[in-house]
């Protein structure tokens, strides 16, 4: 009766995940264009890789994309959940005006940003205004910009989400520990990179995989601000992989992409579910 | 070597001084630190805002004016009038209500399946408790991208392709996993006394979850609940992918759809983003406490 309960919930994500996934590593093997019934090619999409120059860009973009949106996103939600940890007069608000893009959708936050980096939008006038109107451009539409402004959106989106990771790490640590070296003589950067950035070490290996497997997935941001474009010089894998199977019809080739995608989040995941599960032994 | 030790003594008796100066320094300092804190918390909170804030002065902004005067220039318009176009000529109701559609069930067959599944691993001795576990996270961590061309052939052959349900039910399956590990965690810590008395009172296991786990664990249901809401409603990639009828759109594509027809009509563009934005601003700032509990019980204990 009991096992029944479980069995269901269970059964539900073995059908509706792992099956598809498992379907999907069969089809990145395949040639198939959906009409007809896949063709077994081997690992033909995966050689097809090396020599698709597309897929040379959205796999750098996507090193760029893990690099900069990874990075900034851990640093700056560290540093203001550090800032905002206290609890001050205020401090509510400030991490509920941090906090609230979260709450809106990729889609939304696309759509804002896009408005600012337009020509004549305000990215370009805050240039003007400060003097630095030389570098006032087409942001979304300059092949050499327009990834960094999609991160710079997809980073106004982010911090709080980590901001909110790191304050619950915070809240956990013994504040006894803190205070023992501050009595010891310890400063305020002693006692973070000593004492606080250590007893972290556990969020932080969640935090960072966390930030990792999503950026490896992040697709409405990218999809809202640029579709991947102008050409091509904002795909990433997880665009790439979607206008190689919806939009040319290369289902294997875009399974295929999605494979790699796994593969990149492989290690990350693992690191996520052994942490998870030794929790569960500790306990 | 005894040397060594007097110089160390002195040192810390010196340091010992200087806390004691720093002591009664700290009054002033305080008030220093306060100002400082309250200039960069501001500043950053400020920097969040302006975005915000931009979007909402843009969407009250008259088309004309707008056109006339530039997208960064200072509002000399205020009127409803690009929320009505947005409402008349987006289809923005059909889709906030295809999103409800969507969403509500969603949320509702995630948490009544999560909430059971974690009670049974939670209060009984169920073979492989770990590795089912382990399994239910893993699906909720797998990139979706992966998974879209088989579970779109599948919601095909079902029937389900360009219909809501199709995305009501990838959305549970995606979603199950997580609500199930933190769930799990949650009901784990109710004490079992409570279970044996129900147990020698001879109560089934359905009526133990319904009148005692289930009352017990609302909290935490309810904070999963909130932020599912606001991930299931948020999501565009599963409708773009199941979905190709315009009047089956949810808000997401839909916004984008008419970003695509209103090319640079930029306050029509930011009233649609205001109305999109609203659902998921209201649950946050309902379910606000409870809503940020929920975000780290998974993912930091």
């Amino acid at each position: 009766m009991v096992v029944v309960l479980v069995f269901l919930p269970l059964l539900v994500e073995l059908l509706g995940v792992l099956l598809p996934a498992i379907l999907g590593v069969g089809i990145s093997l395949s040639r198939w264009n959906g009409l007809g019934s896949p063709e077994f090619v081997g690992f033909a999409n995966y050689a097809l890789m090396v020599e698709d120059p597309v897929f040379s860009v959205a796999l750098g973009n996507t090193a760029i994309w893990l690099l900069l949106f990874g990075t900034f996103s851990y640093v700056l939600g560290l540093a203001v959940a550090l800032l905002l940890q206290a609890d001050r007069r205020g401090v509510g608000v400030y991490r509920t005006i941090i906090f609230l893009p979260v709450v809106f959708s990729s889609v939304v936050t696309a759509l804002i940003w896009t408005s600012f980096f337009q020509p004549d939008g305000l990215v370009n006038w805050l240039l003007e205004a400060l003097g630095l109107g030389e570098y006032a451009r087409a942001w979304l539409g300059d092949p050499d910009t327009v990834l960094y402004a999609v991160v710079v959106a997809a980073l106004w989106r982010q911090v709080g989400y980590v901001m909110v990771l790191f304050l619950a790490g915070l809240k956990s640590i013994d504040p006894h520990l803190i205070e023992a070296a501050r009595v010891d003589g310890a400063n305020a950067w002693q006692r973070l990179r000593f004492v606080v950035l250590p007893q972290l070490r556990n969020v932080n290996m969640v935090v960072i995989s966390v930030i990792i497997i999503d950026a490896l997935r992040s697709f409405d941001i990218v999809w809202g601000m640029t579709r991947g474009g102008p050409f091509n010089s904002s795909e990433l894998l997880s665009t790439y992989m979607f206008v190689a199977a919806f939009g040319q019809r290369a289902l294997g080739y875009g399974s295929a992409i999605g494979v790699v995608i796994l593969v990149l989040a492989l290690g990350f995941i693992i690191t996520y579910l052994s942490r998870a599960l030794r929790e569960e032994k500790e306990s | 070597m005894t040397g060594t030790l007097l110089t160390a003594r002195a040192k810390v008796e010196s340091k010992n001084e200087d806390a004691g100066l720093m002591r009664r320094r700290r009054g002033v300092s305080k008030k220093l630190k306060t100002a400082a804190f309250h200039t960069a918390a501001s500043s950053l909170a400020l920097l969040w805002a302006v975005p915000v804030a931009v979007v909402l002065m843009t969407a009250f902004r008259s088309v004309d004016e707008l056109a006339q005067n530039g997208l960064a220039s200072v509002p000399e318009s205020f009127t409803l009038e690009s929320f009505a176009e947005a409402w008349e000529k987006g289809g923005l109701l059909q889709g906030l209500l295809n999103s409800f559609a969507v969403t509500i069930p969603t949320v509702a067959i995630s948490m009544a399946l999560a909430s059971l599944a974690a009670f049974g691993l939670s209060r009984y001795r169920i073979k492989y408790w770990k590795l089912i576990l382990l399994v239910m996270l893993a699906g909720n961590l797998m990139p979706v991208q992966l998974t879209l061309v088989p579970v779109s052939r599948i919601m095909q052959t079902l029937g389900l392709y360009d219909q809501l349900a199709a995305l009501v039910v990838v959305q549970v399956a995606f979603g199950i996993g997580f609500y199930t590990f933190v769930l799990y965690g949650f009901m784990r810590s109710i004490p079992f006394e409570i279970q044996d008395a129900a147990a020698i009172d001879g109560a089934s296991p359905l009526r133990l979850f319904w009148q005692i786990i289930l009352p017990l664990s609302r909290p935490s249901i309810a904070a999963l609940s909130a932020l599912s809401f606001t991930w299931v409603f948020n999501d565009l990639l599963w409708s773009l992918s199941l979905l190709i009828s315009r009047s089956n759109l949810p808000i997401t594509a839909s916004i984008l759809t008419l970003r695509g027809e209103f090319f640079t009509s930029w306050s029509v563009i930011s009233a649609a983003t205001v109305i999109a934005a609203i659902p998921c601003v209201v649950v946050f700032f309902i379910f606000q406490k409870s809503f940020i509990g929920g975000l780290t019980m998974g993912a930091v204990k």
